[in-house]
Formats: C-alpha cells, structure tokens, sequence
C-alpha cells in the first residue's frame, strides 16, 4: 500500500471498480445464458418446435 | 463471415470460442497486471498515479472500438441485413457502455490527484460523456421496440448518427485546447510513451480487448438464445389460441 504513494487510494480504487464492472459483465453473462438456457428447455420440452428445427419425433420429456 | 450468418453455427462456433479466448483473457490481464505493478516503473511528474492509465486507456480504446463495431454492425443490419448484425449491435451496447463509464471514472481518479478536480467540461471529458450518454440512448430504444428486427432498424439508424462523435472523441484533444493531454501512443510519429510503460499498456490493452471479444460473444450467444425463447413462447401462445378456438367450435363430423 505505502508503495504506492500519497495517492493509493486513487490507484486502489480504480482497480477495484475495474474489477466490479468485469465481475458484473461477467455474472451477468453467465447468470443471463442459465436463465435462457432453463427458458428454451422447458418450452421445448412442452413441445414446441421452431419450424426450421424440423419435425418433433418421439416422446417429449 | 457469410458462413457464420446461421445463428445454429455460430452458436457451435460460440461454444469453444468463448472458454478459449476468456482462458487467454486471463492470463493476459494476469501477465499484464504483474508488468504494472512490479516492472513498470513510476513517472517521473506523475508518480505512481500513472499505474491508473493501464486500466483508463485500454477502457478508452474499447470505448471507442466498440462503438465503432456498434457501426459497422448497424451497416450489416441496414444494407445485408445479416442475420447476426443486430445480434451483435445488441450485446455490444451494454459493454460498451461499462467499459464507457469504467474510462470516465477512472480518468476522474486519476484527475483528481494531477490536476486538482475531478471533472472539468473540456472538449476530451465532454465528448467521452456524450458517448457514454449515447450507449445509454441505444439500450433504451432497444428496450423500447418489442420487436427485434424492428428495434435493429431504429437502433442502426441512431448508432450510425452517433458515430460523428468518435472522432470528435478521437481528435478533441487536437482540435481544441484541453486540460487533457494529447494522444501519446496512436499517433501518426509512432508513440512518445517510454516502452518501459508502453509495453505493459499494450498487455494490458490485449488482455482487455480479448475479454471483450470473449464478453461480446457471450452475449451474442445470450441474444440468440432469447430470441428464439420469444419465437418459441409465439408459437407455443398461438398452439394455445388455436387449440382454444377448436374447444369452442364444438365436435365436427
């Protein structure tokens, strides 16, 4: 911390907020394709098809 | 780039791009921040505040760069209409917008310490907030057209009237007389930065450049995936609606 001079907390402090914001994006990212993800599942698993996904064979679990 | 216009594809493309590039993201920002900190030496005026300039420039130019991709998206959605382009116009706005507000705080910190404030209304300060103001313009009217390819339409036409600011951005400091300083490594005489400090800023620029890529991909592949949970939902509602209405006519013969 002292290496860093009269001025750390400047310097901390934006490498903390750049750590938050990438955190963030990154979270969001992840967090966001689950929720996506768990969406098209379960409408697929009630059967619906989109029509370029051709026809539904067999059972839908 | 016409191959990857099938989502289906991109997404298998998507699949072990992503995982690489965020791997190499990593230990690039990791490299990087350990040339900062140890190698790098402090500046002769500014002392050791100038370690902030490793994260503000590099968020400057993806500020910037991404707005740019922003635009050249919106001209693949306005002249091809590819499939991707309003795909990618999408996901980019919300990390552009971070990477935005990261160079505008951060160039706060560090102002405040080297010129005595933390904001001034010159032309490098403003022009960057009215990017930041426009990113902000662009997920709003995204948010505001339910329908995709519509909303890609209106947001292209606003993307590209916004670009006149990236070189006001870019220039700003050459135009006009600013407490920022002038450009120091993408000028035409080659950078005047000492390579002691250049070299850890263009690690750092790397590694944040390809967690922006790795970032942008994600959210491609989030977008494609929402749409079709939309296109899907419409069917499923119109299956209902059908089924409904056969209900209510009663038993044919």
């Amino acid at each position: 911390m002292s290496g860093l001079g009269p001025h750390a907390a400047y310097i901390l402090a934006s490498y903390a907020l750049a750590a938050i914001i990438v955190g963030g994006l990154v979270i969001h990212a992840v967090l966001d394709y689950r929720t996506q993800r768990a969406a098209l599942q379960r409408l697929e698993a009630s059967g619906t098809r989109r029509r370029s996904a051709g026809p539904v064979t067999g059972p839908q679990a | 780039m016409i191959r990857y216009a099938n989502p289906t594809r991109f997404l298998g493309l998507a699949s072990w791009l992503i995982p690489a590039l965020a791997g190499l993201a990593a230990l690039t920002l990791a490299v990087g921040l350990w040339m900062v900190f140890a190698v790098a030496p402090a500046d002769y005026q500014q002392g050791e505040t100038v370690r902030i300039m490793y994260i503000h420039v590099p968020a400057a130019w993806l500020a910037m760069g991404c707005y740019t991709l922003m635009a050249l998206s919106a001209i693949g959605t306005l002249v091809w209409r590819h499939p991707l382009a309003d795909v990618s116009q999408k996901a980019a706005a919300p990390l552009g917008a971070a990477f935005t507000a990261l160079c505008l705080v951060t160039g706060s910190l560090w102002g405040k310490p080297m010129w005595g404030t933390w904001w001034v209304w010159d032309a490098r300060l403003t022009s960057v907030l009215v990017l930041f103001l426009m990113y902000c313009g662009v997920m709003a009217l995204w948010n505001a057209i339910e329908d995709p390819a519509r909303a890609g339409r209106a947001v292209s036409i606003l993307t590209l009237v916004g670009f006149i600011n990236i070189p006001i951005v870019k220039f700003s400091v050459d135009w006009w007389n600013t407490l920022h300083q002038p450009a120091s490594v993408i000028r035409l005489s080659g950078p005047t930065i000492d390579p002691s400090m250049l070299w850890p800023l263009l690690v750092m620029a790397v590694g944040a450049s390809l967690l922006f890529i790795a970032l942008h991909l994600m959210g491609m592949r989030n977008e494609i995936l929402r749409r079709r949970v939309r296109t899907l939902g419409l069917l499923a509602a119109q299956r209902e609606d059908t089924a409904a209405g056969l209900a209510e006519a009663g038993p044919t013969r």
